[in-house]
């Protein structure tokens, strides 16, 4: 778990994944043919094959919170870095890139909280204090660390780290590699899987499978959804940005199978995943999702089951040992 | 003056002929094309990078929907425009400009709440004074287009009110700019429908990959009685806009910073914008193809997307000089 822990806590919020991407490269580069990043910052890992061209994609970057003024008193107003709400950011901390520590509160009343009536106290008594720490354009994330609870995980960012971490661990224990494998790591996927897109457009798949995290439906009066935590990763058939494609299917499915873990079937109303990009890339890419069920998703504390995450890891693994 | 030339252009979305034309007369370069959807892309050959520079021609304006048996015009607006800036609002439509007022049930018949509510824009007409239905449609056809009638006036220490700067500040800044060499391979792209979607700009910069993207635009300002100090966006006379984020795109982290440098290294005055609303063509370009670094400079304008929005002539003049001293250093330095 501890490389778990390293990627979770590593700061990275959508269009500032460098320490991120420095971390992942280093990981991948003894277990592939070529680590670059493109020009959105896609992080493309390649591990040459003779067979057809097999991309997964799990995103690196978290959401988050960019400054948008800073007022005389040192109090500093944000704008969302995709999908904050207001209720789950009430008093939470944060922590800017250069380690400036903060914490979020609210004008007035916990009536009608909007991200508008919010802002961010960093401890400065005025603005030149606050401005020797942070700039208009600065981003922060929650500072919220890895935390093991029983069998499960609480972490900020395990959206998408314990994807990141279920590509990179089954990459490092594939033991064969039948086709021309991408391991991509993606950008700003919390601002409309807009890495993705670039990255498939440049790696030009046969087949790609996203890995993120995916809502569950049990908890206490909870409304339904098809996952539960602790029964394996999820194959997710459609969600808002996308439907499985038959041979994506097939494929998944039978490493589901072949692998001999649990898995879930997912069919889910909303959300998205980078699977909505991929699909739609070029002539048209077959796609999939596989999910990790995840609760708490776009709060400061997502929990996830270890054995989840061990066994995408192993599907992920069966899925890079098969030819497609 | 060119600004106040562009400005007075009729250009709304999908119908920007005439903005169209009177660039492709002002500008000189080593290829010029038009293409399918009516992108100017101008290109003057250099070695090095693949540098794109894009305003967008088109404007915020009207589509005619229909016609009233009293031989009033019905509409719907092209692109953003909000409802409370309509209402007696002079407009042009059509190939003749036809000159007409947007209106709506005369105040003394509105009931008390209706006076008191917003106008849905469902009930707005326009008056191009025909006497019936007959003579209206003698002058204008479904589906011609309009726009805000709102001439170019300077007033107050330096600034300009005018409709359609945004994005005719970027067009003329466009043009500015190519009258300079740059040593990079240049693009200089005047895009259609950035209103109505950043669409112009998609198929324009699939055709040129580059590798970086400059845009340049008019955006929003706050800064009037009222408004909070964090709600301000952008300071009137504040200097050049640029930003961080909006609701299209992130810039590049390495442009933005080598831009924040080359702001204080030349001494122009720069702000970063203090919202994410919005979008920018560079929404379109930094997802073209396998991807583009861009960044977005832009004037500061009060009551953008209205027939008087308001702007300083110093801001205009930062973001010239700022979009100048980028180009050049895009040649110097590797971001």
């Amino acid at each position: 778990m501890e490389l778990l822990k390293k990627l979770a806590e590593c700061w990275a919020p959508s269009g500032r994944e460098d320490r991120i991407r420095t971390l992942i490269a280093s990981e991948m580069e003894p277990y592939v043919t070529d680590v670059y990043a493109d020009s959105m910052g896609n992080l493309i890992c390649r591990k040459k094959g003779n067979g057809k061209r097999l991309m997964f994609a799990a995103h690196m970057d978290e959401i988050g919170f960019m400054i948008t003024n800073i007022d005389d008193n040192g109090f500093l107003r944000f704008t969302n870095v995709g999908g904050i709400s207001a209720h789950n950011c009430v008093n939470r901390g944060v922590v800017f890139e250069n380690g400036t520590t903060g914490v979020i509160s609210y004008e007035k009343s916990v009536k009608d909280l909007n991200l508008d009536k919010m802002y961010i106290d960093i401890g400065a008594s005025d603005k030149a204090e606050a401005e020797s720490k942070v700039s208009v354009g600065d981003m922060a994330g929650y500072s919220e660390g890895f935390a093991l609870m029983g069998g499960r995980a609480a972490s900020k960012s395990m959206d998408d780290r314990v994807g990141c971490y279920a590509l990179i661990r089954a990459v490092q224990l594939a033991e064969s590699c039948p086709n021309d494998l991408y391991a991509v790591f993606t950008v700003q996927e919390e601002l409309g899987l807009r890495g993705a897109k670039t990255a498939s457009f440049n790696v030009e798949p046969d087949l790609g499978v996203a890995i993120d995290v995916s809502m569950v439906g049990d908890v206490p009066e909870s409304d339904h959804h098809s996952l539960s935590l602790g029964k394996g990763p999820g194959i997710k058939l459609k969600d808002a940005s996308f439907i499985i494609h038959p041979k994506a299917r097939e494929f998944m499915l039978k490493a589901a199978k072949a692998a001999e873990i649990p898995y879930q079937l997912e069919a889910a109303a909303y959300g998205g995943t980078d699977a909505g990009a991929i699909h739609l890339t070029g002539g048209g890419v077959p796609a999939g999702t596989i999910s990790i069920p995840t609760r708490y998703i776009h709060s400061p504390r997502e929990v996830v089951d270890i054995a989840d995450v061990e066994n995408t890891v192993k599907l992920v693994k069966q899925m890079i040992e098969m030819g497609i | 003056m060119l600004l106040k030339e562009l400005c007075e252009l009729f250009g709304p979305s999908g119908w920007e002929d005439e903005v169209r034309n009177f660039i492709l007369s002002r500008i000189k370069a080593d290829e010029i094309i038009v293409d399918s959807m009516g992108n100017i892309i101008a290109h003057k050959i250099g070695g090095g990078k693949k540098v794109m520079v894009a305003a967008h021609m088109d404007e915020v304006g009207f589509i005619v929907s229909g016609f009233t048996d009293e031989g009033f015009v019905k509409f719907k607006t092209v692109g953003g425009i909000l409802t409370t800036v309509l209402v007696s609002k002079k407009v042009l439509l059509g190939e003749k400009r036809v000159p007409g007022v947007i209106s709506a049930k005369a105040v003394h018949l509105q009931k008390r709440d209706e006076r008191e509510k917003l106008i849905p824009m469902s009930e707005l007409y326009i008056d191009i004074g025909a006497k019936d239905k007959d003579e209206a449609k003698s002058l204008l056809n479904l589906g011609d287009y309009g726009i805000f009638a709102g001439e170019y006036t300077e007033f107050g220490d330096g600034l300009v009110k005018s409709k359609a700067l945004d994005d005719r500040v970027g067009c003329a800044t466009v043009l500015g700019l190519m009258e300079q060499e740059y040593r990079n391979d240049m693009y200089y792209v005047f895009t259609v429908q950035e209103e109505v979607g950043l669409r112009g700009a998609i198929i324009a910069a699939n055709r040129i990959r580059p590798d970086y993207a400059l845009v340049i635009e008019g955006t929003t300002c706050s800064d009037v009685y009222g408004t909070k100090p964090h709600e301000t966006v952008t300071n009137l006379g504040g200097g050049a806009v640029m930003t961080a984020m909006d609701r299209a795109a992130v810039s590049d982290r390495r442009y933005f910073e080598m831009i924040k440098n080359v702001a204080e290294r030349e001494n122009i005055p720069l702000q970063i914008k203090r919202t994410s609303m919005g979008g920018t063509d560079a929404g379109s370009i930094q997802r073209s193809g396998g991807g583009v670094k861009t960044a977005v400079l832009a004037v500061p304008c009060r009551y953008i997307h209205s027939p008087v929005s308001v702007m300083s002539k110093n801001d205009f003049d930062s973001v010239g000089r700022l979009s100048a001293a980028v180009l050049n250093e895009l040649e110097r330095s590797d971001i």
